[in-house]
C-alpha cells in the first residue's frame, strides 16, 4: 500500500488581523499498512489537516504526498475520508448502494458494480440485501459501516477516519473498532485515525501523534507516548483520561492535583505567557 | 412573498455560533428520542393530506385549478353579456352579487377572472423561482468570489418589501399585464434566491457533499446528483406557498390599476371597479376579493401542510387536535424494594416508583419505568446507561422539572427529609431552590444568552434569599471565584458568550452553590467539553462533595467518568435501573450481563490489545417498543425463556448491590476478553 | 467586516515629510482605537452605520438606472407617440438624458444630496416639494400601524404561548392558529374594503375616505396593521414556544424562581429577539403597505402619487418617491437592528 506524507502544512482561515492558523507547519507520515491516530481536542486543528489531505480545504503551505508524490486531484482518489457523523455523511436521498456505487472507480465495468457494491457490504459485515435501503432505515452503528464501504469502494491505499466514533453509542462503537482494526489487517490499509478519545486511540493504532493549537506537540508509539508523555500538553491529556472503573475510589487522590489552567487556549487567544509554549518543540 | 424566505432566514441572521469543526461527540444527547425511523417523505406527505386540514387545504386547491380551468368555458357567456337594463344591481337570484356599470354578471366575471388571476401568478412565482434559483446557485457556479458579490447583493435586496421591489420594477416595465407579471416576477427573485442560496450551502456543507468530492465525483455532477434532489421538495413547498402571495400581490397591483388592463380583467381588476360603487353595493368589491383570499389560502395552505409533513420550519399555525393521552394510572411493575425502609437521618434522597411517561401517537410512552434508589449525604452516585435509556428524564422527574404533557408518577420521592408531593407548590420551590442544585450537559445553551452570567447567579439570592441587589451580585462574585473563575469581578459583568464552555460549566455549579445545596443532579456535566476541560470539572464537583457532604448524583453515558467520580453506581436500560453496585466491583463482579458487556466493550487505557472488543449485538430498545420480559433479552446471549417472558425484578444481589436478571452473575458465552488483562 | 475592521484600527497616515514624528506618539491613537474598536457598542455602531450606508448607496443607484433601464425611449414613451421629435428632444435635454451617463450618475448623487430631486413631468413642480407635501400623511399612518401591530402582536404572541405551552389549551391554540393565519393571509386593501363597507358604508360610524380628523386614522391604520399584527403574533408565539423549550428557560426553572419570572426576565427577551429576527421584513413591509391603503382611502400621501407617476410614466416623480420608500424601508430595519442589539448582546458581537 502507500505512504501519507504532510510535509509542513500549513492552513489558514481568513485574512489579515482575523486569520485563524488553523494547521501550522504540521509534518507527519502515515507510513505504509499502518494505523496512525491522530489525537488532540476541539479546535486543534486535526479535523481541519484531515480535510486538507482530501483536498476539501486549500493549503497556505506545504504539500500532501502519497508515495511521495503529490495527491492527485481528479481522476481516482487513492485518497478516502470516513466522517463522524453517519447521519450527515450519507445522501439522505439515495440509497445505501447507490452511496457506493457512485465511488466505484469508472475502470469497473458498469455491469460488474452492484456485485462490487455487495461485495463492499459484506465485508463491513453488513447484509448485502441492504444495499436498497435509505440511509434512515438504518441504525447509526450501520449507517458508519455504509460510510466505510463507500471509503472503500474507491479502491483507496490511505483512509482517513475522522471522529468516525464519537457520534455512536458506547454499545455501538465496540464493532466499528474492530471493523477498523480487521480493514487494516484484511486489506493492509494505511489508516489515520482521528479521535479526542486516547483509549480509543490507543486501541486501533501503533503509533500516535498529539496535536495542540494547530501543531504536532509529540508523536511516537502509541505505548510510549502513553505511558511517558513528553511534551507538557500530552502530559496534562493523559492525566485527565479517567481512571476508569479499574482503579475505583483510589482515583479520587487525583484530585488533589494542582488544577490545569482555567481553559485550554485556542489559536483565537493565545496561550497565557505562563503556560508552557509549544513553540518549544520542533 | 417575504415570509417565504423568513424561517431560513432566521437561522442565518440569528446565527448560533459556528461550531467547532471537530466537535465533542454528542453521545447521549437526546434522552428521549422519539424520532424514530422517519418514514420515505412521499409517505409523509400523503399522511399529512389525510388529516383533515390537510385534506380542505388540497381541496380548495384543487377546486380554485378546477375553476380556473372550465370556469372560462362555461361562463363566458354571461360574465360578457352586457345588459344596460340592469346596471349596478345589487344581489338577487339572476346576479348571486349583483352587476357591475355594464350590467355584466359578476359572479360569473369572478369564475371566470380565477383562470387569468392564477395563470399570472403561476408565470410571476415561475420567473421569481426560476430567477432565484440561478441568482442562488451562483456561489457553487460561480466560485466564491463572484458568488459572495452576487450573495451580498441578494442580501441587499431581500431587506426591501416585495411590494416596493414590484413598483420599481413596475416603474420600468410600465402598467401592463406583461410588466405586471415581470415586476412581481422579479420582486419576489431575492426572496427566492436567498431561501436557495441558504439551501444550497447547507446541503453543500453536509458531509455527504464532501465525501462525493472526496471520492471524485466533479461540481456539477454534485450540483444535479446531491443538491438540487435535497433542495426540490422544500423548494417546491416554498414555491407553493409564494404562489398564495404572489396572488395577493397581483391582485394588489392591478387593484392600483398598475396590473391587467380592461378589457381583460382578473380579480384586482374587479375589486378596482367594485370600489367605486361601494356605496351602492359593497358585494361587487368584497366577491372578488374573497375569491383572491381563498385562492390565496389554499396555497398558502397546501404548502404549509406540505411542509409540515416534510419537518420543515413552519412558523407556528395548525395544530392537530388529537389531545394528549393521560397515561393511566400506574400499572407497570411492582416498585423494587429500597435496602432501608426506614430511612437513616443522613438519607438526602428516597426514589421509589418512578415513572415518566408521554403521549405518544400509539398510547403513552413510558422512557422511565419504576425506578427505586436512595442517596446518603456526602454519597456520589452514577447512573451510566445509553442515549434513549431514560436517564436524564429521570433525573428531571427526580427535580420535578418535567413539564406537561410529561407525567411523572412516584410511590415515594423524599428529598431532604420532606415528602415533595406533600409540599405546597411555595414550599417545594424554597426548598429545591436552595437545598438542590443541577448541571445540564451542554454549558453553551444551558445559560441565558441575553443575561450577565453574575445576575443569573445572583437572583438565585435574591429569590430564594431574600438579598438585596448589592449583596447578591457579591455573594455570585464570590461564589464565581469559589468555583475557579478568575477575576470573577469582571467575570460577573460579562454574558455567557463570553466564557470558554468549562466556564460556563463552572458557572453553572456556581449557580447550583449560591444556596446550600443538599444534592447536586449533574447530567453529563462533561459530555460537551473537552478532555482536559472535563478533569477540572470533575474536580470541582468533587471538591464540592468532600467539603460540604454534598450527595452528588452524576449522569453519563461513560463508564469512566462515572467511576472516577463516584462510590456506587447505577446501570438503566430501557428505563429501568437493571444494576446497582459499588464502583469496585463494576469492572470484575457485576452480575448483569449488559453491565458487564457494556465495561468490557468500551475500551480503556488497559484493554487487551490483542483480542476483538467485546460487542453487544443488536441495538438499543426505542422508547415505546419495549419487548415483554426482560427488555435487554433480544440482546443478551444469555436470555432464556423466561427472560422473555417476564420482567426480573431488582433485588439485592446477594453482596451489596441489587440486580435485576433472572441470570444474574451467570458466566457469559465465551470468557470476557478484558479480565485477561493483568 | 474585515474589511471595515482593518479600516477602523488602521493608524492614521502620518503627516507628509514626517520624518520628525515621534514613533510612541504615532502608537497611541492605534491603541486608542484597538480599544475602542474592542468595546462592542462602537464596533456595532460602526457596522451597522457602515451598511446602512452601503444600502443606502445602492438604492440611491438602483433609483438612478431605474429611468435607464426603462425599455426603448423613456422619454418618448412618457409623451406619447404623438409628440413631434423636438419636444421629445428638449425634454431629454431638460432632463439632462443627453449628458455621459457618468455624469448623469454625478448629477443625481449630487441632487440626492442636495434634496434636488428634479422636476416632476406631469405638474412640473420640484419632486422634492410633491415629496414634502404628501410624505408626512404616508409616514404617520405608517408610523402609526407599525406601533398597533407591534403593540398587539407581542402580548397576544406570549400570552398564547404560555397559555398553550406544552399542549395546553388545545383549542384556544387552534382558533389563534386558525383566525391568525386567516387575517395574515388577507391582503391589507382587501381589509379596507371590507372595514369601509362596514363602519363606513353600512353602520357610518366613520368617515369613508380622506385624512383629517383622528377618526380618519382609524380606518386605514387598522386594515394596515391587521395583517401584520397577526402574522407577527403567530410568529413571536412560536417563538416564545421554542424558548421555553430551551436549555437555559430550564436552568432557571431549576432555579425554582417564580413562574413570571421566567417568563418575563428569562424568556421574553429572547423570544422577543428572535421573532424580531424573523418578523423584521414584515414590519417594514407595511412601508410598501401603505400604498395600496391609500388607495382604498383616497389618502393624500405617496401611495397615490407613485401609482400616478407610474401611470402617466413621471419618472423623476417615480424615482423620488422610491427613494423615499426605500429610505423608510432601511430605516425601520435599522430600528429593528438597534433593538435587537439592545435585547441581545450576541447581535453586536457579529454585526455583518
Amino acid at each position: 500500500m502507500s505512504r501519507l506524507e504532510f510535509d509542513h502544512v500549513t492552513v489558514r482561515f481568513g485574512a489579515g488581523r482575523a486569520a485563524l492558523t488553523a494547521v501550522d507547519q504540521v509534518s507527519l507520515t502515515v507510513p505504509s499498512g499502518q494505523i496512525v491516530g491522530l489525537v488532540g481536542e476541539s479546535g486543534s486543528g486535526k479535523s481541519t489537516l484531515a480535510r486538507a489531505a482530501v483536498g476539501l480545504v486549500k493549503l497556505q503551505s506545504g504539500r500532501v504526498l502519497l508515495d511521495g508524490r503529490p495527491v492527485p486531484t481528479s481522476g481516482r482518489r487513492p485518497l478516502q475520508m470516513v466522517f463522524q457523523d453517519p447521519n450527515s455523511s450519507l445522501d439522505p436521498r439515495m440509497t445505501v448502494g447507490e452511496s457506493i456505487r457512485e465511488i466505484i472507480p469508472p475502470s469497473l465495468p458498469a455491469a460488474q458494480r452492484w456485485g462490487e457494491v455487495r461485495r463492499l457490504l459484506d465485508l463491513v459485515h453488513l447484509d448485502p440485501a441492504r444495499a436498497r435501503a435509505y440511509p434512515s432505515q438504518l441504525s447509526g452503528g450501520q449507517r458508519q459501516r455504509v460510510a466505510l464501504a463507500r471509503a472503500l469502494a474507491g479502491r483507496p491505499e490511505v483512509v482517513i477516519a475522522d471522529e468516525i466514533t464519537s457520534s455512536l453509542d458506547v454499545s455501538i462503537q465496540g464493532t466499528v473498532l474492530n471493523l477498523v482494526r480487521e480493514l487494516q489487517a484484511e486489506l493492509g490499509l494505511s489508516i489515520l485515525f482521528i479521535s479526542h478519545n486516547l483509549a480509543v486511540v490507543r486501541y486501533v493504532a501503533a503509533s500516535v501523534a498529539v496535536m495542540y493549537q494547530g501543531r504536532i506537540v509529540e508523536s511516537g508509539p502509541t505505548a510510549t507516548v502513553l505511558t511517558r508523555p513528553d511534551h507538557p500538553y500530552t502530559r496534562r491529556l493523559v492525566a485527565a483520561i479517567p481512571a476508569g472503573p479499574r482503579s475505583g475510589p483510589a482515583a479520587a487522590a487525583a484530585g488533589d492535583a494542582p488544577p490545569a489552567p482555567a481553559s485550554p487556549t485556542t489559536p483565537i487567544r493565545p496561550p497565557d505567557p505562563s503556560a508552557h509554549s509549544p513553540r518549544s518543540l520542533p | 412573498m417575504d415570509a417565504t424566505s423568513t424561517s431560513l432566514d432566521r437561522r442565518r441572521r440569528a446565527g448560533a455560533p459556528a461550531e467547532a469543526e471537530d466537535s465533542p461527540p454528542a453521545a447521549g444527547r437526546p434522552d428521549l428520542d422519539l424520532d424514530v425511523v422517519a418514514a420515505p417523505s412521499g409517505h409523509r406527505l400523503w399522511a399529512a393530506l389525510r388529516t383533515p386540514l390537510g385534506a380542505t387545504a388540497a381541496g380548495l386547491l384543487g377546486l380554485v385549478l378546477l375553476t380556473a380551468l372550465l370556469a372560462p368555458l362555461l361562463w363566458t357567456g354571461p360574465a360578457e353579456a352586457i345588459d344596460t337594463s340592469n346596471i349596478l344591481a345589487g344581489p338577487s337570484a339572476q346576479h348571486w352579487i349583483g352587476t357591475d356599470a355594464l350590467g355584466r354578471d359578476l359572479f360569473s366575471r369572478v369564475l371566470v377572472a380565477t383562470r387569468l388571476s392564477v395563470l399570472l401568478a403561476l408565470a410571476a412565482t415561475g420567473i421569481a423561482v426560476g430567477v432565484g434559483l440561478i441568482l442562488g446557485s451562483a456561489p457553487v457556479l460561480l466560485g466564491p468570489t463572484a458568488g459572495q458579490a452576487v450573495a451580498w447583493l441578494i442580501g441587499v435586496a431581500v431587506a426591501f418589501p416585495g411590494l416596493l421591489l414590484a413598483l420599481f420594477f413596475a416603474v420600468i416595465f410600465g402598467a401592463s399585464q406583461t410588466g405586471a407579471v415581470c415586476a412581481i416576477g422579479l420582486a419576489g427573485a431575492p426572496s427566492f434566491a436567498r431561501l436557495c442560496h441558504t439551501m444550497i450551502a447547507g446541503v453543500m456543507g453536509r458531509d455527504f457533499v464532501a465525501a462525493a468530492r472526496v471520492g471524485g465525483i466533479g461540481r456539477g455532477r454534485v450540483l444535479i446528483r446531491h443538491v438540487l434532489p435535497n433542495i426540490a421538495e422544500p423548494l417546491v413547498v416554498q414555491a407553493t406557498m409564494g404562489a398564495g402571495s404572489v396572488l395577493l400581490s397581483f391582485a394588489g397591483l392591478s387593484f392600483l390599476g398598475l396590473g391587467v388592463k380592461a378589457p381583460a380583467y382578473d380579480w384586482g381588476r374587479l375589486m378596482n371597479e367594485g370600489l367605486s360603487g361601494i356605496f351602492i353595493h359593497p358585494l361587487a368589491a368584497l366577491g372578488p376579493g374573497l375569491a383572491v383570499v381563498l385562492a390565496g389560502l389554499a396555497f398558502n395552505l397546501t404548502g404549509e401542510t406540505a411542509a409540515r409533513s416534510l419537518g420543515l420550519a413552519a412558523q407556528g399555525g395548525f395544530v392537530s387536535l388529537a389531545r394528549p393521552q393521560r397515561p393511566a394510572r400506574s400499572a407497570g411493575p411492582a416498585p423494587a424494594a429500597v435496602p432501608s425502609t426506614d430511612e437513616p437521618a443522613r438519607t438526602v434522597l428516597t426514589v421509589e416508583g418512578l415513572e415518566v411517561a408521554f403521549p405518544g401517537p400509539a398510547g403513552p410512552l413510558r422512557p422511565v419505568r419504576g425506578v427505586s434508589f436512595s442517596l446518603a449525604a456526602g454519597q456520589a452516585l452514577g447512573l451510566v446507561g445509553e442515549s434513549g435509556s431514560g436517564k436524564s428524564l429521570t433525573a428531571l422527574a427526580v427535580a420535578q422539572l418535567i413539564e406537561p404533557p410529561g407525567q411523572v408518577e412516584a410511590k415515594r420521592l423524599r428529598f431532604a427529609g420532606t415528602d415533595l408531593g406533600a409540599l405546597g407548590p411555595r414550599a417545594q420551590r424554597h426548598l429545591l431552590g436552595t437545598s438542590l442544585a443541577m448541571v445540564f450537559q451542554d454549558p453553551m445553551t444551558s445559560l441565558n444568552p441575553t443575561m450577565r452570567v453574575g445576575s443569573q447567579l445572583a437572583e438565585v439570592s435574591r429569590q430564594h434569599y431574600g438579598l438585596r441587589r448589592r449583596a447578591a451580585w457579591r455573594r455570585a462574585v464570590e461564589r464565581l471565584a469559589a468555583v475557579r473563575i478568575d477575576q470573577s469581578e469582571r467575570r460577573a459583568r460579562q454574558y455567557p458568550h463570553e466564557f470558554s464552555g468549562g466556564m460556563r460549566q463552572r458557572a453553572m455549579i456556581g449557580m447550583g452553590v449560591m444556596g446550600t445545596p443538599r444534592l447536586i443532579i449533574a447530567d453529563e456535566p462533561t459530555t460537551a467539553l473537552d478532555v482536559t476541560v472535563q478533569q477540572q470539572v470533575l474536580d470541582l464537583l468533587r471538591s464540592i462533595r468532600r467539603q460540604d457532604q454534598v450527595a452528588l448524583w452524576l449522569i453519563s453515558h461513560d463508564v469512566s467518568v462515572v467511576a472516577e467520580v463516584c462510590d456506587r453506581v447505577m446501570v438503566m436500560y430501557a428505563g429501568r435501573i437493571v444494576e446497582e453496585l459499588p464502583i469496585e466491583r463494576l469492572r470484575h463482579d457485576a452480575r448483569h450481563p449488559y453491565t458487564r458487556l457494556l465495561v468490557a466493550a468500551v475500551p480503556d487505557m488497559t484493554t487487551d490489545l490483542t483480542a476483538p472488543l467485546p460487542t453487544i449485538p443488536g441495538r438499543p430498545v426505542e422508547v415505546g417498543q419495549t419487548p415483554p420480559g426482560c427488555a435487554f433479552a433480544p440482546r443478551c446471549p444469555l436470555a432464556g425463556a423466561l427472560c422473555r417472558s417476564s420482567d426480573p425484578e431488582l433485588e439485592p444481589d446477594g453482596a451489596d448491590g441489587r440486580v435485576a436478571c433472572w441470570r444474574a452473575g451467570a458466566a457469559l458465552p465465551g470468557s470476557e476478553p478484558a479480565e485477561a488483562m493483568p | 467586516m474585515n474589511a471595515l475592521a482593518a479600516e477602523a484600527t488602521r493608524p492614521p497616515a502620518p503627516p507628509a515629510g514626517g520624518s520628525d514624528w515621534p514613533v510612541a506618539a504615532g502608537l497611541g491613537p492605534v491603541r486608542w482605537l484597538g480599544a475602542l474598536w474592542r468595546r462592542r457598542w462602537v464596533r456595532f455602531a460602526v457596522l451597522r452605520g457602515g451598511r446602512l450606508l452601503v444600502s443606502l448607496w445602492v438604492l440611491v443607484t438602483a433609483a438612478f438606472l431605474m429611468i435607464h433601464l426603462v425599455p426603448g425611449d423613456p422619454v418618448r414613451a412618457a409623451l406619447g407617440l404623438t409628440a413631434s421629435a423636438e419636444v421629445v428632444e428638449a425634454r431629454r435635454e431638460a432632463l439632462g438624458l443627453n449628458l455621459p451617463l457618468g455624469q448623469q450618475y454625478l448629477n443625481f448623487l449630487h441632487g440626492v444630496l442636495t434634496g434636488d430631486l428634479g422636476a416632476s413631468i406631469g405638474s412640473r413642480l420640484p419632486v422634492g416639494q410633491i415629496i414634502a407635501q404628501r410624505l408626512p400623511a404616508t409616514a404617520s399612518l405608517a408610523g402609526l400601524a407599525f406601533l398597533v401591530a407591534v403593540a398587539v402582536a407581542f402580548p397576544l404572541g406570549v400570552a398564547v404561548a404560555v397559555a398553550t405551552r406544552g399542549g395546553r389549551r388545545r383549542r384556544t391554540e387552534l382558533s389563534f392558529a386558525t383566525s391568525s393565519v386567516v387575517l395574515g393571509s388577507i391582503p391589507d386593501f382587501l381589509f379596507g374594503v371590507a372595514l369601509v363597507s362596514v363602519f363606513a358604508v353600512g353602520l357610518h360610524l366613520l368617515p369613508v375616505a380622506g385624512r383629517g380628523s383622528a377618526a380618519t386614522y382609524v380606518l386605514p391604520v387598522l386594515s394596515l396593521s391587521l395583517g401584520p399584527a397577526a402574522i407577527l403574533a403567530r410568529i413571536v408565539r412560536v417563538e416564545m414556544l421554542s424558548v421555553l423549550e430551551t436549555d437555559y428557560v430550564r436552568t432557571a426553572r431549576a432555579k425554582r424562581l417564580p413562574r413570571r419570572r421566567v417568563y418575563l426576565r428569562h424568556a421574553l427577551p429572547n423570544a422577543v429577539t428572535a421573532s424580531l429576527t424573523v418578523g423584521g421584513l414584515m414590519l417594514s413591509s407595511m412601508v410598501a403597505g401603505t400604498v395600496l391603503v391609500e388607495s382604498v382611502f383616497a389618502w393624500p400621501g405617496l401611495g397615490s402619487t407613485i401609482v400616478s407617476a407610474i401611470l402617466t410614466k413621471d419618472y423623476p416623480l417615480a424615482q423620488g418617491v422610491v427613494l423615499v420608500y426605500g429610505v423608510g424601508v432601511l430605516l425601520v430595519n435599522t430600528v429593528v437592528d438597534v433593538a435587537l442589539a439592545l435585547l441581545d448582546p450576541r447581535s453586536t458581537v457579529g454585526a455583518s
